[in-house]
This record gives structure tokens, C-alpha cells and sequence, in this order.
């Protein structure tokens, strides 16, 4: 594992009951950069992305087989703290989920909880968390509206400052934009170029234009396995693979 | 066909809505029209002030104060156990218990609600009165709190049952938020799924406060039944309901004590229709 390494994957396995969903994989995926992963419904893309942050130890009878680095800290290891873990390792979902709150205590929820009750601590924060998040400008003056009563692209920005409050190193990103219009879509996809500048950003995408458009490399995954991993620009010019080309190509998925 | 079917049954529905509404309403005309035959007799302002109620001695005197008293107090009892209990077991069913767990502690809060009152009240007179009698070192365990206590086990069924109907109704998108920020399951429930489920768990504690209002024969068999103002929980007192039950057989019909009893009634009535209305505004706000 290189220095530029943050992420990095050992043969991991995930299983749901018998059947792995995921298949022996490992994969190192680089610091400050974009990775997407891509492969049709199915292929175990969102069930690989929630062991980067444990987010699988909510199903029952979930299980994972290898191990999961982050910054070389085996995160499954019986001793490590699952609180630090995703804290480190933020998540935005792929349907916008706002508390039913305001939109100030959505972006203060996370630095609430560990710890900081500061008000003008606070105040800045969502100030910073919101404008990184390319939606200051739209809501500043109404901090205090119902986070709800927002569009579904400005729920989506929310829900990625309130990931950004807590500082994470890495952000973990489901089909961010899968339920939004095109033209929220094209903010949520220069918000993550921008992003990738300061985070690790792993994202899921079944839409290889926005995989190319802001990824750095790409990942192709098929039944539970990884095919192939590599830039982006290799990925979709000159895949190695039979089936990675089928599938950027559109011959299947 | 298929069609012809949901015709009927809407049909039937719709009949069957429309009748329920009918009889209510009718109970409540009927209360009415016997309940204002004892107005004309007594004034309200007596009725609801008035701090003696002895309805057949010479002069009569019809103050239901002691008994608005009365059921106060076994529903402030009864409510300051049944909902601290009911919705942490609410909030234990729903998020912390596995489902095996459940499986076996659900019924068996449901089966509080299949217990028959009278059943309750003997349970009340033989173990739970001559308990509350000699823990608390009192000269008799027939009181308000025994009532109340008993209320609360009765109540439990309701509250915690549609609180837990109202966490469930929490998207589980929120817990997964919240836990993703690095929240505990604690933090979580705390300070997101119950604020999300703030208005349906309202609802039930008013829907159990319902319960605890209305009961009779419970509250009949254990408070001691003395009319009279109490001046603590642990003294003998006596409900709206248990008056109605208690005097309803002993009095002449077309009396005033007879028509004092309606007038109960209508108080009763008036003040759990606002508590269902209540409830009912607080589960609606849930659901939109
Ligand atoms: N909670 C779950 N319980 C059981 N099986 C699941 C669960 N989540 C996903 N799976 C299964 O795991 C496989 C991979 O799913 P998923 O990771 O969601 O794929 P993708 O995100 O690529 O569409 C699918 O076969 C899916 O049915
Ligand atoms: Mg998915």
C-alpha cells in the first residue's frame, strides 16, 4: 500500500446468508480522489461500499469475511471503535434523508453529537459544512426552515454538508444523484469534483457519463466480483476485460 | 365482478361508518336531553364546584368536585407509571430487542388487554390492596394509588402498543443517517426517532389516559368508594365511572339523583371525546 493509499481492501467477502454478495475481493483505493464504482443492479456495489464504513452491522445476519484498512487500521478489528470509524468514513445515501428538522440542526447533528454545543462554534461550522457544499448561497437566510420543505437537489446538498460537519477523511456516496433532476444532478457532480480536492471520495454510480465525467478511477463489478479496476480514462477507452467493455459499451446492464 | 364486489363493500362500509357516527351521537343526545332535565335542578356551577356529594340525604347536595377528585387522581397516578413504563418498553420492542425477544414480550403485553376488569379488581382486592396496605404501613389498602396502580397495568396494552406503532412509522432512512454521523443507537433514539415520532407517541399516552378515565368496575372494587374529597393518593376516594356504576341500581328512575347520574355522564363524556379528539389531532400529525 502506497502512501497515497487510503482505503485498502484484502479479500474481502460479504454474505447475506449462504451466498457471498460480494466475492473475495481487494481493491486500493487512492487518497483525495474520486473512485466510482460501477456495474449493473445487483452486483453488490452498495453492499461493498457499506462495509467502508460498517454500515452492514445494521443487517441482521450480514457477515464479512478479510479485512478493510482504513489509513491501515484493519476498522473490523474487535477493538476498534465503530463511532471513530464513521465519523472518519462519512456516507450520503442515494435518496436524500434529512432529519425532520431545520436545516441548521441537520448540518449541526453531527458536531452535536460528538461533543460540541457551541453556538458560535456551531454557527460556523454550518456556515462552512453548507458553503463547501455549494448551498450556502441558497439558504442562508432561512437556516431555520424545515430541511424537508427543500427540493430534492438542495436535500441532497444538505445531506453532504451535514457528511462534511464532522470532517470525515473519506466520503462514501450511494447513487447520490440517482433521484434527482438533471440540473441538480450536474450541481451534485461539480460539488464532487470539487470535493475530491480535500476527500476520499468512493462513489456508487450505475450511469457510466457521470462516472467518467468525476471519477479519477473506476471499478467494475459483476456478480458480486471485481472484474476490473483501473483510471477512469483506461476503464472506458481501453478496458481489458471482455465483459467491462460489454458493459461500458451498453451490450448488457 | 370485481367491480360489483368493491361496490358492496364500500357500500357496506359506508353503512356501517355512517351508523357508528349515528349511535354516537345518539348516546350523546340522550345523555344530553337526561343530563339538562338535572340542570334545570342544579346549576352547573354547583355541580362541578360544589364539594359534597350526597345525593339521597335530606337536603341533597350534588357537588361532584370529590369525584372529578377522584378520577384526577387515579389517572395522574396511573399515568405517571404507565408512561415512563410504557414507552420505555415502546422504545425497548422497537429498537433494542432482537425479534425473538419480541416475539415472546409483545403478546404478553397484549394479553394485559385481554384480562377482563373485573378480573383486575379481584386481583386488586386479594394481592395488590393488602400489598399497597402494608408497604406503605396504612390502615387500609383500598385507596386511590391501589386504583391508579391498577389503571396503569391496564393502560399499558394501549400506550405501548401504538407507540411502538409510531416508531415503527420512523423512516428507518433517519436511524441510518444518524448512525453514519457516528451517532450512537442511543443518540439515535434520543434525538432522532423519538422527536420524529413525538406526535404518535402523544397520541398515546392521550389514547391510554382514555383508558384510565373510562375504566369503572376496577376502580369501583379497589379506591374504597368514599365520596369525600381526599386529602392524599393514599386515602379512599372515589371516580366519576364508580358513581355511575355504584348508584345507578339503588336509585329511583326520574329522580334527581337519577338524572345527576346523566349529568356525570355528560362530564365524562365531554372530557374523553376531547382527549380521543386530541389524540386523534396528534396521530393525524404523524401520519402527514
Ligand atoms: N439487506 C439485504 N439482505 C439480503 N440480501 C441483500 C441485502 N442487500 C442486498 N442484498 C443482495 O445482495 C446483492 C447485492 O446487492 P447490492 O449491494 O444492493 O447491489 P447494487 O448496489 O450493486 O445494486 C443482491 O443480490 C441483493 O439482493
Ligand atoms: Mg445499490
Amino acid at each position: 500500500m502506497s502512501r497515497a493509499d487510503k482505503i485498502d481492501v484484502k479479500n474481502l467477502s460479504v454474505y447475506y446468508g449462504n451466498d457471498p454478495a460480494v466475492k473475495n475481493i481487494s481493491i486500493l483505493i487512492p487518497e483525495k480522489k474520486a473512485t466510482a464504482l460501477i456495474g449493473p443492479s445487483g452486483c453488490g456495489k452498495s453492499t461493498f461500499l457499506r462495509t467502508i464504513n460498517r454500515m452492514n452491522d445494521l443487517i441482521p445476519g450480514a457477515r464479512i469475511e478479510g479485512n478493510v484498512l482504513v489509513d491501515g487500521q484493519d476498522i473490523y478489528d474487535p477493538k476498534a471503535d465503530v463511532v471513530e470509524i464513521r465519523t472518519r468514513v462519512g456516507m450520503v445515501f442515494q435518496r436524500p434523508n434529512p432529519f425532520p428538522k431545520s436545516i441548521f440542526e441537520n448540518v449541526a447533528y453531527g458536531p452535536r453529537r460528538h461533543g460540541n454545543n457551541r453556538k458560535a462554534d456551531l454557527e460556523e461550522i454550518v456556515e462552512k459544512s453548507l458553503t463547501e457544499a455549494a448551498l450556502w448561497g441558497e439558504v442562508k437566510d432561512r437556516l431555520n426552515d424545515f430541511a424537508l420543505d427543500l427540493s430534492g437537489g438542495q436535500q441532497q446538498r444538505l445531506c453532504i454538508a451535514r457528511a462534511l460537519a464532522i470532517q470525515p477523511e473519506v466520503l462514501l456516496m450511494d447513487e447520490p444523484a440517482s433521484a434527482l433532476d438533471p440540473i441538480s444532478t450536474a450541481k451534485v457532480e461539480d460539488l464532487i469534483d470539487e470535493l475530491k480536492k480535500d476527500y476520499t471520495i468512493v462513489i456508487v454510480t450505475h450511469n457510466m457519463q457521470q462516472a467518467a465525467r468525476v471519477s479519477d478511477k473506476t471499478a467494475f463489478f459483476l456478480s458480486g466480483e471485481l472484474i476490473e479496476f483501473d483510471e477512469t480514462s483506461k476503464i472506458f477507452t481501453n478496458p481489458q476485460d471482455k465483459r467491462t467493455e460489454d458493459y461500458i459499451t451498453g451490450r448488457f446492464g | 365482478m370485481k367491480n360489483y364486489k368493491d361496490w358492496i363493500i364500500e357500500k357496506i362500509l359506508l353503512v356501517l361508518g355512517i351508523s357508528s357516527i349515528v349511535v354516537l351521537a345518539m348516546i350523546f343526545l340522550f345523555l344530553l336531553k337526561d343530563g339538562l332535565q338535572f340542570f334545570s335542578v342544579v346549576s352547573l356551577k354547583d355541580f362541578l364546584t360544589g364539594d359534597t356529594w350526597l345525593p339521597t340525604s335530606k337536603p341533597a347536595s350534588f357537588g361532584i368536585l370529590p369525584l372529578l377528585v377522584g378520577s384526577f387522581a387515579v389517572t395522574l397516578v396511573a399515568l405517571t407509571i404507565a408512561v415512563p413504563f410504557g414507552l420505555a418498553l415502546a422504545i425497548y420492542l422497537g429498537e433494542i430487542a432482537s425479534s425473538r425477544t419480541k416475539e415472546i414480550l409483545k403478546p404478553t403485553v397484549e394479553l394485559l388487554a385481554a384480562i377482563p376488569s373485573v378480573v383486575y379488581g379481584f386481583i386488586g382486592i386479594t394481592v395488590i390492596a393488602p400489598a399497597v396496605k402494608s408497604f406503605f404501613n396504612i390502615s387500609s389498602g383500598f385507596t386511590l394509588f391501589t386504583g391508579g396502580l391498577i389503571l396503569a397495568l391496564m393502560a399499558l396494552p394501549t400506550i405501548v402498543s401504538i407507540a411502538e406503532d409510531a416508531l415503527h412509522a420512523v423512516p428507518g432512512s433517519y436511524k441510518e443517517a444518524s448512525l453514519a454521523l457516528g451517532a450512537s443507537s442511543w443518540e439515535t433514539i434520543v434525538h432522532v426517532i423519538l422527536p420524529a415520532a413525538k406526535s404518535g407517541l402523544i397520541a398515546a399516552i392521550m389514547l391510554g389516559m382514555g383508558r384510565v378515565i373510562g375504566e369503572t368496575m376496577t376502580v369501583l372494587m379497589v379506591t374504597g368508594n368514599a365520596p369525600i374529597i381526599p386529602g392524599s393518593i393514599f386515602e379512599s376516594g372515589r371516580t366519576m365511572t364508580a358513581t355511575i356504576a355504584a348508584e345507578m341500581g339503588e336509585t329511583v328512575h326520574g329522580s334527581t339523583h337519577y338524572y345527576s347520574l346523566f349529568g356525570i355522564g355528560l362530564v365524562l363524556f365531554t372530557i374523553t371525546f376531547a382527549i380521543n379528539f386530541t389524540a386523534d389531532y396528534f396521530v393525524q400529525r404523524q401520519r402527514g
